[in-house]
């Protein structure tokens, strides 16, 4: 039996070094294609959000600013799986979905500073920032207000007969908001092409899930209103958006909802004033270098024989168009004082 | 070309902060990601990380500087690839460091020296922060009083989101100082039920914006209780947490809750400014069998004033406090607002205008006879509030004066508070929607006739 279970092994080992050497061999240009274009959406989100991080310690963003530096794979592999009719709608950590969603980097920079080109005119800042053209629904400063506001983009696309889904992401600290179970609840009762994404950075600020959340998954969150869950590896973005085609397909087809847990990570504190003792230096080195999504998908294109020297283009690219976002964040001018009181109440 | 690394901002209320520590030396190489140096903030010691890669040429700040503002270059760095020459007289380019971690915890020890040693009937002062003062008052408690419990987000390890709640976990223990998963609806209403049953809950909101998931439980659950049983089931809870506004959060997690609150029949609305008053009045709460509505502002935390060492001493509820008495103008103010009230104060001065400030302290139940007996005496009132003006304190202040002092009026009262709008991001709108001092002055000068 031993030696029986050697060969199976041996045998499935080999196998697996000719599955290496078609995927080195036969990767297809449609899928290299697909990972240039994940490849560019996660750089420029990063670079995008370096540079936050810098105008922010440079005084030139204030309050808070919460960055998405790591968990890039999540929202760039979830938007490949939808089209532009379908919905977004976030947390406060939102300037990836924004970018991801297709927004214009110099408009969400410019809202960092408060300027009057940004999305909101400088009147939100950070954390509230939308879209109408691109479907992005903002942009929320109040843990889990975002879940039942998903779920009625939801219920709006099922109530027009459209073919799309909302993306309602929420966090691993706010899933144990009670509102989510009050929209899981609904979302299942009706049916409506919801899908929940929780991004399970592994802490809700200086919280680590396991002591804010009891029972096993979350992915299993659902399961009481007969939602199915899976847990994905959201540092892997073919993963990512493979799960995410499975839930639009299960959504769009009358299903009703899905729920995606991804299993991710924020390198950067949670907002710019967290001093970040709840983890270790190792746990944070570790990840970035073991598990970071832009070189996992950095490491797939050099197997297919792309030469670096394509990637550095992208990234030079990438460079000029953060430049030019960091330079018309800081000449567009302040609002007029006027705008204060614009927007308050639509004028009829 | 070198580039200059700059003081970063860390937090969004740090204007400058004490170089504590410089972690590389001049010559050193320094790749992006790593520490250079460590920072202290008014809340912590956070490291600092490069963005680029080069040499550190330079430190212009050595460590242990105080005082160091925001944006002042600190050091020079080489960036990879250029050459060490008298280039460096060019200027170069300027960078901050990007923010990482935190290394140590700065004021725990600092705040242990500030505060009192334990003992009794002492008339010692000390100075300290509104932070040390609300945390001295709860610790104080729990000492006095086993039933008494914190529970909050962020309350224990780590100590507080704003650092309120500093040293309460180690001297107290997880059984009674209890992190919470985000469920501001739940634990508002857990802290209900363990009051109900003779348990003194202090719950901490991380800012009252989120205790709007709560409102239900404070005003269905805690307030109206004792009514509705014919007086059998008290509610002898204290929900606390940073009210108002704050810098640059925008309209989500800045903005005056506090006549949501002082609307509310079965209440009591606490709006502390002085570390003094934060300390005994945050202990008259925890000791007062009735649910407490304690509204704090995340500004003034850092703010330092003189406190009465005594663990005996409170603040009765109730009662408003003249803080600058005079004879032309009565200012009446509360938290954050008694601040720039005096400051308006020692501006109208120097016009010849003689103005009483009066803080509030307590919302409900408002202390109607000091200010009637203030307007008696000065004819004139100027209420402020950083607050919506429409059904807010500063109208609650109009309608009693046309009721109990119509007839002691010089003047109209003017209500000075927020702009009518939400709290907007940009910094220039920001400045316009919240009041400031020239707004007070200004208001003070009309009711004078002298504007
Ligand atoms: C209702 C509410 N409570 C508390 C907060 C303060 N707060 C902001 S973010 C956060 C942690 C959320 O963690 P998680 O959901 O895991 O999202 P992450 O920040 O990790 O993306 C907390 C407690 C808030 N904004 N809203
Ligand atoms: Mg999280």
């Amino acid at each position: 039996m031993a030696r029986s279970s050697k060969s199976a092994t041996k045998q499935r080992s080999s196998k697996s070094k000719q599955v290496k050497s078609a995927v080195r061999n036969n990767i297809n240009d449609k899928l290299k294609d697909e990972l240039l274009s994940y490849y560019r959406d996660m750089v420029l989100i990063r670079r995008f959000e370096e540079k936050a991080g810098q105008l922010y310690g440079m005084g030139l963003i204030g309050g808070f600013c919460h960055l998405y530096i790591g968990q890039e794979a999540v929202v760039v592999g979830m938007q490949a799986a939808i089209d532009s009719k379908s919905s977004v709608v976030t947390s406060y950590r939102d300037h990836g979905h924004m970018l991801a969603c297709g927004m214009d980097p110099s408009g969400v920079m410019a809202e960092l500073t408060g300027r009057v080109g940004g999305y909101s005119k400088g009147k939100g800042g950070s954390m509230h920032m939308f879209s109408r053209e691109k479907n992005f629904f903002g942009g929320h400063g109040i843990v889990a207000a975002q879940v039942p506001i998903g779920t009625g983009l939801a219920f709006g696309h099922k109530y027009r007969d459209e073919e799309a889904v909302c993306l309602t992401y929420l966090g691993d600290g706010a899933i144990n908001q009670g509102q989510v179970y009050e929209s899981f609840n609904m979302a299942a009762l009706w049916q409506l092409p919801c899908i929940y994404i929780i991004e399970n950075n592994q802490y809700g600020m200086g919280t680590a899930v396991s002591r804010a959340a009891a029972g096993r998954e979350l992915a299993d969150r659902g399961a009481a209103y007969g939602i199915p869950g899976d847990k994905v590896d959201g540092m892997d973005v073919l993963e990512v958006k493979k799960a995410g085609e499975r839930a639009v397909e299960h959504a769009i087809s009358g299903k009703g909802p899905y729920i995606l847990e991804m299993t991710t990570y924020r390198y950067r504190g949670h907002s710019m004033s967290d001093p970040a003792k709840y983890r270790t230096k190792d746990e944070v080195n570790k990840m970035r270098q073991e598990r970071d999504p832009i070189d996992n998908v950095k490491e797939k294109l050099l197997l297919t024989g792309l030469e670096e020297k394509s990637l550095k283009d992208i990234d030079a690219s990438i460079r000029q168009i953060v430049s030019e976002a960091v330079e018309f964040a800081q000449t567009s001018p302040e609002p007029d004082p006027q705008e204060l009181y614009t927007d308050v109440l639509v004028n009829n | 070309m070198p580039v200059e690394i700059l003081m970063p901002a860390l937090s969004p209320t740090m204007t400058e902060g004490k170089l504590f520590k410089w972690l590389k030396e001049e010559g050193e190489s320094i790749e992006p990601g790593d520490a250079v140096a460590e920072i202290e903030t008014d809340k912590a010691t956070m490291e600092v990380e490069a963005v680029d890669s080069g040499i550190l040429q330079k430190i212009l700040v050595a460590e242990d500087t105080e005082g160091v503002p925001v944006n002042t270059p600190i050091a020079v760095l080489l960036l990879d690839g250029e050459d060490n020459g008298t280039s460096s007289e060019n200027q170069g380019d300027k960078a901050p460091l990007v923010v990482d971690r935190q290394t140590s915890d700065l004021s725990i020890s600092q705040s242990d020296e500030s505060s009192p040693p334990q003992g009794q009937g002492r008339v010692d002062v000390y100075t300290q922060t509104v932070r040390e003062a609300l945390r001295d008052a709860m610790a104080e408690e729990m000492r006095a009083d086993n039933s008494v419990f914190v529970m909050g987000e962020e309350v224990a390890e780590y100590e507080g989101a704003y650092k309120v709640t500093q040293g309460l976990l180690k001297e107290f223990g997880d059984k009674r100082v209890i992190d919470t998963p985000i469920t501001e609806h739940g634990f508002a209403g857990l802290g209900v039920g363990a009051a109900f049953g003779n348990l003194k809950p202090v719950i901490e909101f991380m800012t009252f914006n989120f205790a709007m998931q709560a409102m239900d439980q404070i005003i269905n659950s805690a307030a109206k209780t004792l009514y509705m049983s014919g007086g059998q089931m008290g509610c002898p809870i204290v929900f606390r947490g940073p009210n108002g506004a704050a810098s640059r959060v925008a309209a989500q997690h800045s903005q005056n809750l506090t006549s949501w609150f002082a609307h509310c029949p079965g209440l009591k609305v606490i709006a502390p400014w002085s570390a003094a008053d934060a300390k005994g009045l945050l202990k008259a709460a925890i000791r007062d069998p009735n649910p407490v509505v304690f509204l704090e502002n995340e500004v003034l935390y850092g703010q330092s004033f003189e406190v009465p060492g005594d663990p005996e001493i409170i603040v009765p509820i109730g009662k408003a406090n003249i803080v600058s008495s005079g004879t032309d103008v009565t200012i009446v103010a509360f938290s954050i607002m008694v601040g720039k009230a005096l400051e308006a104060a020692s501006q109208l001065a120097d016009d010849g205008i003689d103005a009483e400030v009066i803080d509030l302290r307590t919302i409900r139940p408002l202390d109607e006879e000091t200010i009637i007996k203030s307007v008696a005496k000065t004819n004139r009132i100027v209420v402020v509030e950083e607050g919506w003006p429409t059904c807010g304190i500063g109208s609650e202040m109009a309608a009693l004066m046309m009721e109990k002092s119509f007839d002691c009026l010089d003047a109209p009262l003017i209500r000075v508070c927020g702009e009518d709008v939400p709290m907007p991001y940009a910094a220039n709108l920001e400045m316009l929607a919240l009041p400031q001092v020239a707004d007070i002055v200004k208001a003070a000068k009309t009711v004078c006739y002298q504007g």
